[in-house]
C-alpha cells in the first residue's frame, strides 16, 4: 500500500493543527476505540469560514483528510463550504487506498457538525 | 522524495537480513550440486549428502534425531503440517492452544472448528504468560493435540514450554504437544525431549537464513497425515522436490547462530533494555506491553504510546529512516486491534498506538542511540495533533 505524495506531504506537513479559542462552531467525530476522531473547530465572519484549525487521532490517511478539508473550505461561504463532499477531498489528495477510503469519513462529517454547531449558536 | 538520512532494521521478528557467509554457502547449490536429491547419480548423491548433512545441523540444534526432521517452506507450513497433520491422523477430538497465538496456528485451528473439531483457547494474563492451571484442567481424555507459542512473534512473552510439556504428558500421554518456536529459535535453548515434545515448527529467516525454507520436527512415533500430495519425499509428509539451496543455507545459519549465541544473546538484551529504558525515561504515556527481563524474548521491545495511531508512528519512523512495525492495521472498515494486545487486557485505543521493535545481530548501539534521539520529537509531534492529548 503506497500514499500519493499529496497524502504524505499533508501527513508530513499538516495545515492548520490545533484549535480555535471561543470557536464560532465546534464538530466531534468518531472515537479512539475505532482508531479514528477528529475535532474540527471554525471561525466565522459575515459567513465565510475565516479560519479552521483541526485535530486528529488516526491514521496517515485520516491525517491527510483532515488537513486538507481545511484548505478547500478556509474563505468559503458557509454554503459552498457544505458542497465539499468526501469525495472532493480524496480527489484533491491524488486518491487514497482502497482499503483506506473509509479513513476518509470523517472530515466531511466533523465540518458539517462544526457548521451545525455554528449555525445552532446562531439561533439562540 | 523522503529524505532518509539512516537506515536502521528494527523489524526483524518480520524477517532478517542474510548472513553472508550463508549466502556464500548456497551459491555452490544452484550453479555446480543442483542435481535432484531423489535422483541416483552423482549429480542426485550430492544433493542428497547437503540435504542429510543440512538435516542433522538443525536436528542436534533442538536434542532431536535426523530422521525427526522434515524440511519445510517456513514456518507457515511446519504449523500446518502439524495441526492439519495431527487432526487428519485422529479425525476427531479436542485441540487446545492459545489466544495469542500467530495467525499460522489461530487460522489453521480455527477452520478444524468449522469441520467439528473442540477447539480451546487458554487465556493469559497482562503480560501474556498462559494460565497453567486452565490449560491443565482442559486436557481431557479427547485432547488430540496442545499447540503453544513458545516467545510471542508481537510482544515477546516466553512460555515455560518444560513445565507444560511435563503438564501435559502428565494428564495425557496421547496428546500431542506442538511448539511454535519460529521466534524463540537461535534465541532460546530449545530441547525437545527434556520438553516433552512432538512436533515442532521452525523458519530459516528469522535465523538470518534465507526465506521459504523452515522445519518441523515430528518425534518418532507421531502419527500425521500427510496434506500435500506427490512424491515421497521427506517421509511421505511433504511431497515435492526440496529447496536444497534454501536448506543449506537455512542449516548454515543453524551452525553460524551457535557460534557465538551466548554472547550475541547478552548483547541483544543490553540494546533491548536500552531501547526501553530509554524511550520510558524520555516519552511520557507510554506501556510496555509484554514482560521484562528473562521471560521477555531477547530481540523484542513492544510499546504502546497513548493518544496516537500506531501508523502514523511507523510512517514518521520511516520517514527517518526506521523500519519497525505496528500491531494495528487500519484497513477494511475499521481499524482492527491486534488479538494479541486484547488477549492481554490492553484497552481498545491505547492497542491502535503500539509498536513493535525487533532487534537483531546486526543491531548496534548507535542505532538504538539514534532512534531514541528522534522518537520523542516524533511523538511529541504527533501528539500535537491529537484531540486526545488534551484531555
Ligand atoms: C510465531 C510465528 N509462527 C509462524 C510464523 C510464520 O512463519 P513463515 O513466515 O516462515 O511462514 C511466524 C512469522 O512471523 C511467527 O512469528
Ligand atoms: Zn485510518
Amino acid at each position: 500500500m503506497v500514499y500519493s505524495d499529496t497524502v504524505m506531504d499533508h501527513f508530513k506537513n499538516p495545515r492548520n493543527v490545533g484549535e480555535i479559542k471561543d470557536a464560532d462552531g465546534t464538530g466531534n467525530v468518531g472515537n479512539p476505540m475505532c482508531g479514528d476522531m477528529m475535532t474540527i473547530t471554525i471561525e466565522v465572519k459575515d459567513n465565510v469560514i475565516s479560519d479552521i484549525k483541526f485535530k486528529t487521532f488516526g491514521c496517515a490517511a485520516a491525517i491527510a483528510t483532515s488537513s486538507m478539508i481545511t484548505e478547500l473550505v478556509k474563505g468559503l461561504t458557509i454554503e459552498d463550504a457544505l458542497k465539499i463532499t468526501k469525495d472532493d477531498i480524496v480527489e484533491n489528495l491524488g486518491g487514497l487506498p482502497p482499503i483506506k477510503l473509509h479513513c476518509s469519513n470523517l472530515a466531511a462529517d466533523a465540518l458539517k457538525k462544526a457548521i451545525d454547531d455554528y449555525r445552532e449558536k446562531l439561533n439562540k | 522524495m523522503i529524505m532518509v538520512k539512516k537506515s536502521v532494521y528494527l523489524d526483524n521478528s518480520a524477517s532478517t537480513r542474510v548472513l553472508d557467509e550463508v549466502v556464500s554457502a548456497m551459491i555452490p547449490y544452484f550453479t555446480e550440486i543442483y542435481g535432484n536429491p531423489s535422483s541416483l547419480h552423482s549429480f542426485g548423491i550430492k544433493a542428497k549428502k547437503a540435504l542429510d548433512d543440512s538435516r542433522k545441523i538443525v536436528a542436534n540444534s533442538i536434542n532431536a534425531n535426523p530422521e525427526e526432521i522434515i524440511f519445510t517452506s517456513g514456518g507457515t507450513e511446519s504449523d500446518n503440517i502439524a495441526v492439519f497433520g495431527v487432526a487428519a491422523a485422529r479425525k476427531d477430538g479436542r485441540i487446545i492452544t492459545t489466544k495469542i497465538e500467530h495467525p499460522a496456528i489461530k487460522n489453521t485451528v480455527q477452520k478444524l472448528k468449522t469441520q467439528g473439531f473442540e477447539v480451546l483457547f487458554i487465556d493469559v494474563d497482562y503480560e501474556g504468560f498462559i494460565n497453567i492451571k486452565q490449560l491443565e484442567e482442559s486436557i481431557n481424555a479427547d485432547t488430540i493435540l496442545v499447540s503453544i507459542i513458545h516467545a510471542n512473534n508481537e510482544i515477546g512473552t516466553i512460555q515455560d514450554i518444560e513445565t507444560i510439556g511435563n503438564i501435559i504428558k502428565t494428564k495425557n500421554p496421547n496428546t500431542y504437544f506442538h511448539v511454535d518456536a519460529v521466534q524463540s529459535y537461535m534465541k532460546l535453548p530449545i530441547d525437545v525431549v527434556s520438553a516433552k515434545i512432538d512436533l515442532l515448527s521452525i523458519a530459516s529467516h528469522k535465523i538470518h537464513g534465507p526465506k521459504g525454507v523452515g522445519a518441523l520436527y515430528i518425534r518418532n512415533g507421531v502419527k500425521l497425515k500427510s496434506l500435500q500430495l506427490g512424491g515421497s519425499h521427506e517421509k511421505n509428509l511433504r511431497a515435492g522436490t526440496e529447496n536444497v539451496p534454501g536448506i543449506v543455507g537455512f542449516a548454515k545459519a543453524v551452525e553460524l547462530n551457535l557460534v557465538d549465541l551466548e554472547e550475541y544473546t547478552k548483547n541483544l538484551v543490553f540494546l533491548r533494555d536500552r531501547l526501553i529504558d530509554g524511550i520510558e525515561k524520555r516519552i511520557p504515556h507510554v506501556i510496555l506491553n509484554g514482560p521484562r527481563g528473562v521471560s521477555r524474548n531477547s530481540n523484542n521491545v513492544n510499546i504502546s504510546f497513548k493518544h496516537i495511531e500506531g501508523e502514523s508512528i511507523l510512517l514518521y519512523l520511516d520517514m527517518q529512516g526506521i523500519a519497525v512495525s505496528t500491531g494495528s492495521a487500519c484497513s477494511s472498515t475499521s481499524l482492527k486491534p491486534s488479538h494479541v494486545l486484547e488477549a492481554i487486557g490492553l484497552p481498545v485505543e491505547i492497542c491502535h498506538g503500539s509498536i513493535r521493535f525487533t532487534l537483531s545481530r546486526y543491531t548496534t548501539k548507535e542505532e538504538i542511540d539514534y532512534v531514541l534521539e528522534v522518537f520523542p520529537k516524533i511523538i511529541a509531534k504527533l501528539r500535537a495533533l491529537s484531540p486526545l492529548n488534551a484531555n
